[in-house]
This record gives structure tokens, C-alpha cells and sequence, in this order.
């Protein structure tokens, strides 16, 4: 299963971006052959709006199933939940943390947005 | 000749230099206010307004029974405003700019458009001046396409005068693009200066010929003189801190009906106005680049 984190930078090491739309990268990592990939999302963080959308879109390129961030504005839910990603806010810390936390079971499943757009 | 009043920062006198130029100069003028998030010439002119008339864009609306979910919609939009993500695509009828893009791509015509408003536009006059005004529906982030549809209900006659809204972005390039001249209107204090420089920037990205009206003239310091005297931008027009200005406006009344001398300002403006855009002399510092509005 591939795990998308929101980061900071691009390492595991990282901290996570509590942002989703405008999270500075994206960590991929698979559970099954325990490699990360880092990729960029400058041009969502350029985008005047749909930010979340264009964000949104990249996860599903990237084949992400479960999406772990800070928070996540109500265009974004919408459009991850169209893709079929399961979406968990509230992630913390480290990206390696973060997962080792959504691992646990320690990160509750989203069921909406947790805050409104533009926040 | 169309001449639009702009300015980087708000409340530096936009709408006192546009109704009272209005008022100044021979007809036939049009005045258009294009501050369409907050239009208030007409509590200046109070013209006698004829009904308001719904503008709207056109946005996707997907039949499902004849989507294929193949994504070229979303695909095509820049804007993000229809996304598929192998499914039926998702519509933000708020992120619409209302190109139509979508509608073409579509290889099973499943997307058929509908009208969304975003304002209004009321046409009236007072005087011999005729009066548009555009009133954006509060909350709506698209402005540009009702800028648009009211500057395309000016005809191509005597002086039209754009009370533009402030600012750099998209608002205000499509209220200023396709002028025959840009007045920038500032007032002589740092805070004038930075946003001049600023609505200096966006002017000379669109090729525009330009000049400086200085209001409340006699306050301040002397930084917006010198940047205009460095950067060889003319001033058109000192207009006074006169308290009888600042009186008339307290009243909702327009100076130059009100105050002596203040019509003969005008008067002297618009004839700089008319010269500098015949001879477009201003347009020299123009970057030669252009603003996406």
C-alpha cells in the first residue's frame, strides 16, 4: 500500500506540512518494499486557487490509498474522497512518525474536513 | 477615448478624481464603475438608475449517463474547476471562469453548461453623463468576467472614464486593459509611494501610457515627487488637502459642483489627459510584457 505524507522537506526525517493543498512535498512511501520517494508540489503552492484540487490530483497520480496530513479544507475532502484516498488529519512530527503513528492505528480516519478552505 | 482612474492603494481619491472629472469635461461621457466589490460613484452623481440586470458565467454540468470518465475535462482546466479522477468528474462551479474549455474537450458531449450569476449590472444617467455600475454578489471571487460584460456595454463615443478598483491583480487589469490612457491617482506620503510603485509596475507591464494625480497634495513628504521626477512619470494635477473638498465628500457631493475652481482643475486635467494619450509619449518605460488578467 502506498502512504502519502504532506512533508516539509524530503526526507523521512522531515516534519510534517500541516498543510495540504499547500504542502511544500509529498513523501510516497510503500509498505511493501519500505522505499519513500520525495515529489514536489511547487505548483500547487503557486496556484491562485484549487490549491487542495491540484493537490488532490497529484496524491491520485501518485497511487497514494491513504493520505496522512494536518489538515485538509473542504474542496480538498471532497476531491481526495472522489479518488477513493482515505484521508488522516492530525498527523505530527516527523514523516517517519507519522507513519510509524497511522501504522499503530494511532491516526483516526477523516470523515470531512477538519477546517474550512483558505485556512 | 477611454481613460481609467486607478490606483495600488485604496482611498487615495479614484472616485473624486473620476466623477469630477466626469463632470468637468464636455460630453458625451460615460462614466463606468468598475470597483465592482464596492462601486459608490452613485452616491456621488446620484443618477437615476434603470433595473439591474443579472450577469453570470457559464459552468460544466455533467451528464452522467453519457460520461465516459475519461478525464479530458479535467484534464483541459488550468483552474481546477472540473476534476476526474477516472470517475465521474467533480465540479467547483466557484473555481469557474466559465471558458467553455471543458464543454469542447468532452469527447461524449456529456457536459452541458448552465449560468451561475456572479453580479449585476445597472446602466442609468444623470446629467449628460451616462452612468454603468457593476455590483458583484457579495462573497463571489469572480469578478473579472462582470468587469468585462460592463466595459463591453460602453459605446465606442466621446470620453469613457473607468473608476477602476485598487489594487495589482486581475480586478484591476481588466477594468485598466485597452485604455487609451491611465491615471494613477496617489496621495504624497511613504504609504502612497509604495503602492504607486506598485500600480506603476502593473501599468507599464500592459503597455499603457500613464501620468500621476496627487491628491491632498500639500500633506506628507516630498518621495512621491521625486520617484515621478526620477522615473520621468508626469504629474497631471496637484488636487489641495482643502477642507472644503474633504466637506464636500463628507456630503456625498461632488467638489467640482460645489467648490469654485475646483471644475477648472478638471477642466486642465482632462486636457493633459487628451494631449499625453494622443501623443502616447508615456508608453516609453513600457516593459513590453503582459499580465495574464
Amino acid at each position: 500500500m502506498k502512504i502519502v505524507v504532506t512533508a516539509q522537506e524530503e526526507t523521512l526525517g522531515a516534519p510534517v506540512d500541516e498543510r495540504f493543498g499547500r504542502a511544500a512535498k509529498f513523501l510516497v512511501y510503500d509498505t511493501k518494499t519500505k522505499v519513500s520517494e520525495a515529489v514536489d508540489n511547487t505548483l500547487s503552492q503557486e496556484a491562485a486557487q484549487g490549491a487542495g484540487i491540484q493537490a488532490a490530483e497529484i496524491v491520485s497520480r501518485l497511487g497514494g490509498e491513504c493520505l496522512l496530513t494536518g489538515h485538509c479544507g473542504p474542496k480538498a475532502f471532497r476531491a481526495l474522497t472522489a479518488a477513493g484516498i482515505r484521508v488522516y488529519n492530525g498527523a505530527s512530527g516527523t514523516v517517519g512518525e507519522a507513519i510509524t503513528a497511522f501504522q499503530a492505528g494511532k491516526l483516526a480516519l477523516a470523515s470531512e474536513a477538519d477546517v474550512e478552505g483558505h485556512w | 477615448m477611454t481613460v481609467a482612474i486607478a490606483s495600488g492603494k485604496g482611498g487615495t481619491g479614484k472616485t473624486t478624481v473620476a466623477i469630477n472629472l466626469a463632470l468637468s469635461l464636455p460630453g458625451p461621457i460615460q462614466l463606468l464603475d468598475c470597483d465592482v466589490e464596492e462601486p459608490n460613484c452613485a452616491i456621488f452623481l446620484k443618477p437615476v438608475m434603470g433595473p439591474a440586470q443579472s450577469i453570470g458565467i457559464p459552468v460544466p454540468q455533467v451528464d452522467e449517463s453519457r460520461c465516459s470518465a475519461c478525464g479530458e475535462c479535467g484534464t483541459f482546466c488550468r483552474y481546477h474547476a472540473i476534476v476526474s479522477f477516472t470517475t465521474i468528474p467533480l465540479v467547483f462551479p466557484e473555481l469557474c471562469h466559465g471558458c467553455g474549455g471543458c464543454t469542447l474537450v468532452c469527447p461524449t458531449g456529456a457536459i452541458r453548461e448552465e449560468i451561475r450569476s456572479i453580479g449585476t449590472i445597472e446602466e442609468g444617467a444623470t446629467g449628460s453623463i451616462a452612468f454603468l455600475q457593476g455590483r458583484l454578489n457579495v462573497g463571489e471571487a469572480m469578478s473579472v468576467p462582470l468587469i468585462r460584460a460592463l466595459k463591453s456595454k460602453a459605446r465606442r463615443e466621446g470620453v469613457v472614464i473607468l473608476d477602476c478598483p485598487p489594487g495589482t491583480s486581475c480586478p484591476v487589469i481588466s477594468a485598466m486593459r485597452g485604455s487609451d490612457f491611465v491615471v494613477l491617482v496617489t496621495e504624497p506620503t511613504p504609504f502612497g509611494l509604495n503602492d504607486l510603485r506598485l500600480a506603476v509596475e502593473v501599468v507599464r507591464s500592459l503597455g499603457l501610457p500613464f501620468g500621476v494625480v496627487i491628491n491632498r497634495a500639500d500633506v506628507g513628504d516630498l518621495g512621491v515627487r521625486r520617484y515621478c521626477d526620477d522615473q520621468g512619470i508626469p504629474i497631471l494635477m496637484e488636487l489641495p488637502d482643502d477642507r472644503r473638498i474633504a466637506e464636500a465628500y463628507s456630503r456625498g457631493l461632488p467638489a467640482a459642483e460645489v467648490i469654485p475652481g475646483v471644475r477648472a482643475l478638471f477642466e486642465a486635467l482632462g486636457a493633459r489627459i487628451a494631449e499625453a494619450a494622443k501623443s502616447r509619449v508615456f508608453a516609453a518605460h513600457s516593459a513590453g510584457s503582459r499580465l495574464d488578467a
